[in-house]
C-alpha cells in the first residue's frame, strides 16, 4: 500500500492531472470519499481503476451526482471517479439511428445534438441533470417507457472497465446483434457494482412531427385503473399512460400521450378523450408530466411496481399503508407499465419504515416489489431499502465473480453487494 | 462413459422408463438442429414433461459431472442444440402447455415447450398477439426462442425476444429453481433475465417463460416493391427511415432469391426485378393511412417499377409467403447451401451487396440475399453442390469473408441465428479476449463447472476458479456482515 499522497500522485498521473483530494462536496449518501479522480477516456478510467485495484480504494462513480443518494449507501468509499469529462458524443449514426455517446454525457445535451435530425434517445430526463452514466446506473425511465421500453431494451453495447481495470466491450452499435452474453443489460441498473461504464451505445427513434396531451380527473384509483385499462387496450395507440395522486385518498389524474403524425394525432387525440370518458379533454403537457413526485429531493423516495391489473389495488395499497404509519405520500407514475413512485416526508423514520413495511406485505397481491431508493440517513438504518430480492444468490455469485475484492460501490446494492 | 450408465438407472428411478432414452436408433433423430451439417447423438436423451424433471435431471449430471444440452423443437441454425455425445439431451417440447393468457395484465405465462405461434393463436380471441415472429414460428419454441433470443420480420418496430420476454422459471445449472422476474417489471437486483435471453443454454434452463402480449393493430398496410436492383431498393430503405417513418416490417430480396421463390412457392413478384421489398405498416389506421401514402412515393421516388399493395389478408400473406419461404426454396435452384446470418449498420447496405457481389463474382459460388432491410440484418445464401469437390469448401469461404465484411462495418457475426457450434470460432473477430474473458465471468457465476451446453458460444471456455491472489481483501460477505469465514 502507497501512502495517500502515492495514491494521489498515481492518480494524477492515471488522469493527466485531473485528480485531487476530496472536497467538502465530495461525498455519497453522507460518505466522504478520500479522493476524487476525472478520467478523460476509457483508458484514463482504466488508469484508475488499476490504482483502485492496487490499493484497495473503495470506487463510486459520479456523473453529475444527481442520484448519488439513490440506492443504500456505500461501505465505505475512498475514491469517487468523476465521469463529467467522459463528454464526447462519439458517434451519431442518423440513418442508422444510432448514436454511442461517452459516460459523461448529460441527457439534455444528447438531445439537443439528436434533435437536429430530428431524432431521440426515448429516455425522459426524469432527474433533470442525469447524463448517460447515471441512467444506465439507476435504470431510471419515464413515461415513454410504454412504447418505447426501458434503458435496458435501448442500449446496445456498453464499453466497461472491469474491477480489475481490464477494458471490456459487451453488444455492439446495431440494433440487432445476438453475439454473446448481453451484459450492456446486466449493468443496466446495477449502480455501478459490476463496472465502470464510459461509453455506451443507443438505439434512438424519429421524433414524430405531433404530440397531444389528453387529461382526465378521477375519483379513486378503481375509476384510474379502469380508465387506465380502456387506454391500455385501445388500438389508437398510447405512447404513455400517467397517473398523479399527490395525496392519499384523493382524486387521481390520468394523462396519455399520443405521439404521430399531425393528421395521425388530431384522430387519435379525440379517441383518447372518448376512450377515457366523462371529464376528459385535450390539454397542454400536464406540470407533474414526466417528474418524480414532490417532495421527492427532500424527503423519501419509493419506488412501487405492479402487474398491469394491480394498478388499482397498489393505489389502495399505498393509501392503507400511510393510514396505518400515520404519513402521508404523492404517488406518481406509468400506470401503462406498472411502475409507480411515492414521496414521503422523511422527518418520522419509524412511520417510514411502517409504511414500506405494511406496503411490501401487501405488494405480493399484485406481484410487486417495494424499494426505498432515496431516504434520510435516520430513515435509512430503520428500513430495509431493497427487500426481498429472487435470485440473490445468483446476484451474489454474479458480484464475486465481477468485483471479487468489493472495490466498485460496496454496499450499495440489494443485499449488501 | 460409466458415468452415463449411472445417470440412466438414476433418472429412469426417478422420472419414470418412458422419458428416458437410450435406445442408439432413437438417439440417432435428436442427433442435430436446423444446422443439419452438424451432427452429434447425444449420450442420453429425457424428455422432461415439467420443471420437477428438468431439475431432477439437471441436478443429476451436476452430481455425476455430465454436461446437459437442452433443446426446445430443434429448429435453430446455429447449431445451438446440438448435444454432446457424452452428454444428456433435455428435450423440453412436451413442456407444451399454456398456462395463462392474462389479457387486462397483457402477459402470458407458458412452458418452454409451447410453439411460438400459438401463443398469439392463444392471445388473438382477446385482440392481442406475441410480437416476436422467427419464420420459424410455426414449430420453434418459446424456449428455444429465449435461448436464442429470436428475431424476426416485425422486430425492426417491436424489438426481439429479450424485449417481450418479463419472467422466467429458471433451472441452474445446480439443480436449483429459481424466479427470476415475472408480470411486474423491475424486480429488484441485477437483470439476469438480460443476461439469460440469448445465452443459448449454457446458463440454464428456462422451464416457465411469462411474455408480453402486444395489442393487435388497428389497420396493417404492406407493399410489394420491385426494383431493378438492389441499390435503387436500398435506397428506398434510407429514404423510409430517413423520413422517421419506422415500418413493422422491410424485408429485401434480391434477383436470385426471388427466383427461388418463384420456382418454389409462385409467389408471383413482379417480373424482371432485380430487387423487391417488402414494406408493412401497421398502427392507428389514421397514421398508416398518411404514412403508407408516403412510402409509397418514396419507393416510386427511389425507383420502383411496380409497387403492389395488399388488398387484404390473403394477399398480404402471398406477399409474405414468398419471403418467409426464401430458404428452404433456394433449394429449388442449388443442391446446397450455407444460411448466413450477419448484420451491417443499414447504411452500409448498398455497399456491402456490392462486395458480396464482387465476392460471388471473383469465386463463381452464387450468393442470393434475403434480408431484414430495415435493420440491417443480412441472410445472405451461399449456393453450392456438395457433389463437386472443392464447392462445400469455397463456399464456405465466401460465407466467412461475408462475415468480415460485416464486421468491417462495425457490425455482428450474427443478429438472430445465435454464435452455437457454428460460430463459436469467429467470436474473436468481433470480441476481444478480454471481452469474452468478461462475459464469460457470467457463466461463471451460473455455471463453475461448465456442465450447461458447454463448446457453445465461447471457443474457448474460462476456468471458473479462484484467480490466485485476487483475493486480498475480505470476502465482500463477510465484509457486509451476511456471512463469517472460518
Amino acid at each position: 500500500m502507497t501512502g495517500p499522497a502515492g495514491v494521489l500522485d498515481a492518480l494524477r498521473q492515471a488522469t493527466g492531472g485531473h485528480a485531487g483530494p476530496a472536497g467538502d462536496g465530495d461525498a455519497v449518501d453522507g460518505v466522504p470519499a478520500r479522493f476524487v479522480a476525472a478520467p478523460g477516456s476509457t483508458a484514463e478510467a482504466a488508469a484508475v481503476v488499476r490504482v483502485a485495484a492496487a490499493e484497495g480504494l473503495a470506487v463510486v462513480a459520479r456523473g453529475a451526482g444527481t442520484k448519488l443518494g439513490w440506492g443504500t449507501p456505500p461501505r465505505r468509499l475512498d475514491l469517487i471517479v468523476d465521469t463529467r469529462r467522459l463528454d464526447r458524443i462519439v458517434e451519431h449514426a442518423a440513418g442508422d439511428l444510432v448514436v454511442v455517446a461517452q459516460a459523461g454525457v448529460p441527457l439534455a445535451e444528447l438531445g439537443e445534438r439528436l434533435a437536429g435530425d430530428r431524432q431521440r434517445l426515448a429516455v425522459d430526463e426524469v432527474v433533470p441533470g442525469t447524463t448517460v452514466g447515471g441512467m444506465l446506473g439507476t435504470g431510471v425511465t419515464g413515461p415513454r417507457r410504454l412504447q418505447a421500453g426501458a434503458v435496458r431494451d435501448l442500449v446496445l453495447g456498453v464499453t466497461m472497465v472491469r474491477a480489475d481495470g481490464v477494458v471490456a466491450k459487451a453488444g455492439g452499435k446495431v440494433v440487432k446483434n445476438v453475439a454473446g452474453y448481453d451484459l450492456a443489460k446486466l449493468v443496466t441498473g446495477a449502480y455501478g457494482t459490476l463496472g465502470l461504464v464510459t461509453e455506451a451505445a443507443f438505439r434512438l427513434h424519429p421524433i414524430p412531427p405531433a404530440a397531444a396531451y389528453v387529461s382526465v380527473r378521477l375519483p379513486d384509483p378503481a375509476s384510474a385503473y379502469q380508465a387506465v385499462q380502456r387506454a391500455l387496450h385501445a388500438q389508437w395507440v398510447p405512447a404513455a399512460i400517467e397517473l398523479d395522486r399527490p395525496e392519499p385518498g384523493g382524486p387521481v389524474e390520468a394523462a396519455v400521450l399520443v405521439e404521430g403524425t399531425e393528421a395521425g394525432v388530431t384522430a387519435r387525440a379525440e379517441q383518447a378523450v372518448a376512450t377515457l370518458g366523462e371529464g376528459a379533454a385535450r390539454i397542454d403537457r400536464p406540470g407533474w408530466w414526466g417528474t418524480l413526485p414532490a417532495g421527492s429531493d427532500r424527503g423519501v423516495l419509493v419506488k412501487a411496481t405492479t402487474e398491469l391489473t394491480g394498478t388499482g389495488r397498489l393505489l389502495e395499497g399505498i393509501d392503507r399503508a400511510a393510514v396505518a404509519a400515520g404519513t402521508t405520500a404523492a404517488v406518481r407514475g406509468s400506470g401503462g407499465v406498472g411502475v409507480f413512485h411515492a414521496a414521503l416526508p422523511g422527518t418520522d423514520p419509524a412511520a417510514v419504515a411502517a409504511f414500506v413495511k405494511a406496503l411490501r406485505d401487501a405488494a405480493p397481491a399484485w406481484q410487486g416489489s417495494v424499494v426505498v431508493l432515496a431516504a434520510p440517513a435516520p430513515v435509512r438504518s430503520e428500513v430495509d431499502s431493497w427487500g426481498p430480492v429472487s435470485g440473490l444468490d445468483l446476484m451474489r455469485r454474479v458480484k464475486e465473480q465481477f468485483d471479487p475484492d468489493a472495490l466498485l460501490a460496496p454496499g450499495r446494492f440489494v443485499g449488501g453487494i | 462413459m460409466a458415468g452415463l450408465s449411472e445417470l440412466t438407472s438414476r433418472l429412469r428411478a426417478e422420472l419414470g422408463a418412458a422419458k428416458v432414452i437410450d435406445d442408439r436408433q432413437e438417439l440417432r433423430t435428436y442427433e442435430c438442429d436446423g444446422l443439419a451439417h452438424y451432427k452429434v447423438v447425444p449420450g442420453l436423451v429425457v424428455l422432461a414433461e415439467t420443471t420437477a424433471d428438468v431439475a431432477a435431471v439437471v441436478r443429476a449430471c451436476n452430481e455425476a459431472g455430465v454436461p446437459f444440452v437442452a433443446r426446445g423443437s430443434g429448429t435453430g441454425l446455429s447449431g445451438g442444440a446440438l448435444p454432446h455425445a457424452d452428454g444428456v439431451l433435455v428435450v423440453t417440447s412436451r413442456m407444451r402447455k399454456i398456462l395463462d393468457v392474462d389479457r387486462d395484465g397483457q402477459r402470458a405465462v407458458v412452458e418452454p415447450g409451447v410453439i411460438n405461434l400459438h401463443v398469439t393463436r392463444a392471445a388473438a380471441p382477446s385482440g392481442y398477439y406475441y410480437a416476436p415472429d422467427p419464420s420459424s414460428q410455426q414449430v420453434c419454441s418459446i424456449g428455444g426462442n429465449v435461448a436464442e433470443n429470436s428475431g424476426g420480420a416485425h422486430c425492426l418496430k417491436y424489438g426481439f425476444t429479450t424485449n417481450h420476454v418479463l419472467g422466467v422459471e429458471f433451472v441452474e445449472p445446480s439443480g436449483e429453481v429459481v424466479e427470476i422476474g415475472g408480470k411486474a417489471p423491475d424486480p429488484p437486483g441485477y437483470d439476469l433475465l438480460g443476461a439469460i435471453v440469448g445465452s443459448e443454454g449454457t446458463l440454464g434452463i428456462a422451464t416457465r417463460v411469462t411474455v408480453r402480449l402486444t395489442r393487435a393493430p388497428e389497420s396493417v398496410q404492406t407493399l410489394l416493391a420491385g426494383f431493378d436492383g438492389t441499390d435503387a431498393a436500398g435506397q428506398a430503405v434510407s429514404a423510409i427511415i430517413a423520413a422517421g417513418v419506422i415500418p413493422a416490417a422491410v424485408e429485401m430480396m434480391d434477383a436470385l432469391a426471388i427466383e427461388a421463390a418463384e420456382a418454389a412457392v409462385h409467389c408471383g413478384y413482379p417480373a424482371g426485378a432485380g430487387a423487391v421489398l417488402v414494406v408493412e405498416l401497421d398502427g392507428p389506421a389514421s397514421e398508416v393511412d398518411a404514412q403508407f401514402a408516403q412510402v409509397r412515393e418514396l419507393c416510386e421516388k427511389a425507383g420502383a417499377f411496380e409497387i403492389r399493395i395488399a388488398a387484404d389478408d390473403v394477399e398480404r400473406a402471398l406477399f409474405w409467403k414468398g419471403r418467409k419461404s426464401a430458404f428452404a426454396a433456394v433449394g429449388r435452384i442449388s443442391p446446397d447451401y450455407i444460411v448466413q446470418d450477419g448484420v451491417i449498420p443499414r447504411t452500409a447496405l448498398p455497399e456491402v451487396l456490392r462486395a458480396i457481389a464482387d465476392l460471388s463474382a471473383e469465386s463463381g459460388v452464387r450468393v442470393a440475399n434475403v434480408f431484414h432491410a430495415g435493420d440491417g440484418n443480412l441472410h445472405p445464401l451461399v449456393l453450392f453442390d456438395d457433389a463437386v469437390p472443392g464447392q462445400a469448401e469455397r463456399a464456405e469461404e465466401v460465407s466467412g469473408a461475408i462475415l468480415d465484411l460485416c464486421l468491417e462495418h462495425g457490425g455482428s457475426i450474427t443478429g438472430e441465428h445465435g454464435v452455437g457450434s457454428d460460430k463459436a470460432k469467429h467470436m474473436p473477430r468481433m470480441f476481444s479476449a478480454a471481452d469474452l474473458d468478461t462475459m464469460q465471468l457470467v457463466r461463471c457465476a451460473f455455471d463453475p463447472d461448465g456442465l450447461s451446453n458447454p463448446g457453445k458460444v465461447f471457443p474457448t471456455p474460462r476456468l471458473c476458479g479462484e484467480v490466485p491472489g485476487r483475493h486480498r481483501g475480505a470476502h465482500p460477505l463477510v465484509e457486509a456482515g451476511l456471512a463469517e469465514q472460518f
